[in-house]
C-alpha cells in the first residue's frame, strides 16, 4: 500500500491542475457573463491560453527533457502562420467557426511537429549551451522564412509565393477575382477573421495537460527525465536517446504550434515580427520561474507575469521597471531556503507529506 | 537472441540449481579476441583475451590506470574498439552502439555511481525495465488498457528486483538521497533490470565497510545463483575477488599479464611485481 501511494499522490497532484484549471475557467466565464471584465481584460484571456500553452511545452523541453530551447517562439510562429492559412483558406467550405478553429489548431501543430523535427535533427546532437545557441538561431531563421512569404487563397486553391530578394508583391499571386491575400510577407497576416475564443484556449490547455502529464508519467517520460539525470546511465539500460529526445522535441514544437494557431487566430492583424527571441526569452522565464519541470509552477507564473505588466499600466513610464523587479524579488524568494522552511511551516499537510514520502 | 529466463519467470529466491565450477567449455556468453584501442597514441588496451562462461563470477583486477574500466567501456561500446573482436553469446558485436549493447545482454554499473537523481528508486528500477515491458508513447498518452497493465507488471517487477537487497521500502525515496551504499545496490538492481545475460560491476565494493562488503559478496553470488547470469567485476578489495571469483584476470599498462583461479594468481611472481614492485636482488 505504502509503495502505490507515491504514484498515487503524483496522480492526484495531476488531477488538481485539471480540477484547477477546471474552476478558473468557469469562474472566469461567470464573471464575463455578469460583465465584470471590461474590454481590456477580455482581450487578455486568449493570449493567456495560448502563453499557458507555450509555457507547459516549453517545460517538456526545458524541464523534463533538461535541454534549453531558445527558439520556441519559432515553432509558435509556424503554427500561427499555417493555422490562418488553414482557416482563411477553408473560410468558404466549413462555415462553422469552431470547426474551422479546430482544424487550424491541428494544423498549426502538425506543421510545426514537422519543422520540429527537422530542426530536430541537427539540433538534439548537440548538447547544453551549444543546443541552446542553436536553437536560438533556427528560431530566428524561422522567423525570416515567415517573413518572405507571401500567401493568398482563390477558387483555384492556394498560391505561395516565396519572396526571398523581396522583388515580388502581393500582385505576384495572380489571383482570380473573388480571391484574398492570407500573407503578405513582412506586413504578416492582415484581415484575418478573429474566431479564436477563450473556451478554445481553456480545452486546448486540457489537451496539453493531458498530454504532458501522461506522458511525464509513462514509460516514454521515465526514459525522458533517466536522459536528463544521466544519458550515459541511460544509454547503459538500453534507451535510445535520439528517439526520446526527439519525442520530447517534436511533441513540444506540436504543442507551441497549437497554441501560435490559436494566438494568430485572435488578431486581425499578425506579423512574423511578433514571434521574435524576446518572445522565446518571455515563455522561459515564465518557465523557469514556476519550477523546472513543474507543470502547476509553469501555469501560475504565465498568468501572474503575463498580467503583471497590464496591472501596472498605472504607472506609466515605470511599468517595465516594476516589472523587473518584482520578476528578481519573486526568483530571489522562491528560491530561498528560509522562505522554503516558511511555506513548510504554513502547509504542515505538505510537511507531513514530505516525511512520509 | 535467447534469453534464458522468460519475462516474470525471475524471482529472486535463492534457486538450488548446481552452478559448475568452471563452465567455459560450452559455449561461453562472452569471448573477447585480440582487443584494443588507442588513445592518440596510447595504446590503452592491447591483445585483450577473455572468455567468460554463462554462470561464472570473474574478476577484473590491476593497479590504478590499468584500463580496467576502459575494458568495461569497450565491452559495452562506450568506446568503438580499435583492433579485435567481442563475442557475445556467439554473435558479433561490431558496429553495435551502447543501447544495443544492453538490449543484446550486457549491463554494467559505473564506478563513479550514476543513477537518476531526481528520480524516486522504483522509478529508476522502472527506467531499468524500459525494453522489459515496453509500450508505445502514444498508448501511455492515451492510457490505454496496455499502459495499466505494463505498469503494473513493471512495478510489480521493480519491487521484486528490489527485494534482492531488501530496499522495497525505499521504493519513494529519490534516489539521489539515498545514502552511498543503497546507491550502489540501487546501481546493480536497475542493471539486473534490463534482464541481462552478462552483468558487468565496476568496484561494487568501493566505500564500503568490510561488514557492508561482506554483504555483498553473498549477495553477488545470490544473484548469479538465481538469476544465472555471468557477472565480472573490477574491484580492488582482494578479500571480495579472491572471495568469490572463480576467474581472475590481471591487467596491467593495458596488457593481460595473469589469469587463472584466486590461488594461481596470488602465487603468479608477475602479478606480485605489479602491485608491489620488482624485488632489489641482493
Amino acid at each position: 500500500m505504502k509503495n502505490l501511494s507515491s504514484s498515487s499522490k503524483k496522480a492526484r497532484a495531476d488531477y488538481f491542475t485539471y480540477a484547477g484549471v477546471t474552476i478558473a475557467f468557469i469562474v472566469i466565464t461567470l464573471l464575463r457573463n455578469a460583465g465584470s471584465l471590461n474590454r481590456s481584460q477580455q482581450g487578455l484571456l486568449v493570449p493567456i491560453c495560448c502563453y499557458i500553452v507555450m509555457a507547459v511545452s516549453l517545460n517538456l523541453t526545458v524541464g523534463i527533457l533538461g535541454e534549453l530551447s531558445l527558439g520556441h517562439a519559432g515553432f509558435m510562429s509556424v503554427g500561427a502562420f499555417s493555422g490562418i492559412t488553414a482557416a482563411m483558406s477553408l473560410a468558404n467550405i466549413i462555415p462553422s467557426t469552431a470547426l474551422r478553429l479546430a482544424i487550424a489548431m491541428v494544423v498549426g501543430a502538425v506543421c510545426a511537429a514537422i519543422v520540429g523535427f527537422l530542426v530536430g535533427i541537427p539540433v538534439l546532437r548537440l548538447r547544453g549551451d551549444y543546443l541552446a545557441i542553436v536553437t536560438l538561431a533556427f528560431g530566428e531563421i524561422l522567423k525570416e522564412l515567415i517573413t518572405c512569404l507571401i500567401v493568398g487563397y482563390d477558387s483555384n486553391g492556394l498560391h505561395v509565393i516565396f519572396n526571398v530578394n523581396g522583388s515580388k508583391t502581393a500582385s505576384d499571386l495572380n489571383l482570380l477575382e473573388g480571391g484574398r491575400i492570407i500573407i503578405k510577407g513582412a506586413q504578416g497576416a492582415t484581415g484575418t477573421q478573429t474566431i479564436a475564443s477563450f473556451t478554445a484556449g481553456f480545452i486546448l490547455i486540457m489537451i496539453t495537460l493531458l498530454i504532458v502529464q501522461n506522458l511525464v508519467r509513462s514509460r516514454t517520460g521515465r526514459a525522458i527525465m533517466a536522459i536528463r539525470d544521466n544519458r550515459i546511465a541511460a544509454e547503459s539500460v538500453g534507451i535510445n536517446i535520439t528517439k526520446y529526445k526527439m519525442i520530447a522535441f517534436v511533441t513540444s514544437a506540436a504543442l507551441a504550434g497549437a497554441a501560435g494557431a490559436l494566438f494568430g487566430l485572435n488578431y486581425s492583424n499578425l506579423t512574423a515580427a511578433k514571434f521574435d527571441f524576446n518572445t522565446s526569452i518571455l515563455v522561459l522565464v515564465f518557465v523557469v520561474l514556476g519550477g523546472l519541470g513543474n507543470i502547476w509552477g509553469s501555469i501560475i507564473a504565465t498568468v501572474v507575469l503575463y498580467i503583471l505588466p497590464e496591472a501596472l499600466r498605472g504607472f506609466a513610464t515605470y511599468r517595465m521597471l516594476i516589472y523587473a523587479i518584482v520578476l528578481i524579488l519573486v526568483m530571489l524568494t522562491t528560491n530561498s531556503p528560509q522562505m522554503k522552511l516558511l511555506l513548510q511551516k504554513l502547509l504542515p499537510k505538505r510537511k507531513e507529506e514530505e516525511i512520509n514520502g | 537472441m535467447a534469453k534464458k529466463f522468460e519475462k516474470g519467470k525471475m524471482v529472486p529466491v535463492p534457486s538450488t540449481a548446481i552452478i559448475p565450477e568452471r563452465d567455459i567449455d560450452k559455449t561461453p556468453i562472452l569471448e573477447c579476441r585480440h582487443l584494443g584501442i588507442d588513445f592518440g597514441g596510447l595504446r590503452a588496451v592491447d591483445d585483450f583475451n577473455l572468455i567468460i562462461g554463462r554462470t561464472e563470477i570473474a574478476g577484473l583486477i590491476g593497479p590504478n590506470g590499468a584500463g580496467k574500466t576502459t575494458v568495461f567501456n569497450l565491452l559495452t561500446k562506450v568506446y568503438q574498439p580499435t583492433r579485435g573482436t567481442i563475442l557475445l553469446d556467439g554473435f558479433d558485436t561490431a558496429g553495435k552502439s551502447t543501447e544495443q549493447i544492453n538490449q543484446m545482454g550486457i549491463a554494467r554499473t559505473f564506478q563513479n555511481i550514476r543513477l537518476f537523481n531526481n528520480l524516486t528508486v522504483e522509478e529508476n528500477v522502472k527506467v531499468g525495465l524500459h525494453n522489459q515491458e515496453p509500450y508505445s508513447a502514444l498508448t501511455g498518452v492515451l492510457r490505454l488498457p496496455k499502459y495499466w497493465r505494463q505498469e503494473k507488471a513493471s512495478h510489480e517487477r521493480a519491487l521484486e528486483l528490489l527485494s534482492i537487497f531488501n530496499m522495497q521500502d525505499l521504493a519513494n525515496t529519490p534516489a539521489g538521497s539515498l545514502p552511498y551504499g543503497a546507491q550502489r545496490r540501487l546501481e546493480i538492481v536497475r542493471a539486473l533490470a534490463t534482464n541481462p545475460s552478462l552483468l558487468l560491476l565496476d568496484e561494487p565494493a568501493a566505500g564500503m565497510n568490510p561488514s557492508e562488503t561482506a554483504e555483498l559478496m553473498e549477495n553477488i553470488v545470490k544473484i548469479r545463483d538465481t538469476f544465472q547470469i555471468a557477472i565480472m567485476l573490477i574491484e580492488h578489495d582482494m578479500r571480495l575477488v579472491m572471495g568469490i571469483c572463480e576467474g581472475i584476470c590481471v591487467l596491467n599498462f593495458g596488457r593481460v599479464i595473469a589469469k587463472g583461479t584466486a590461488e594461481e594468481i596470488q602465487a603468479n611472481p608477475t602479478v606480485i611485481e605489479a602491485y608491489l614492485g620488482k624485488k632489489k636482488e641482493g
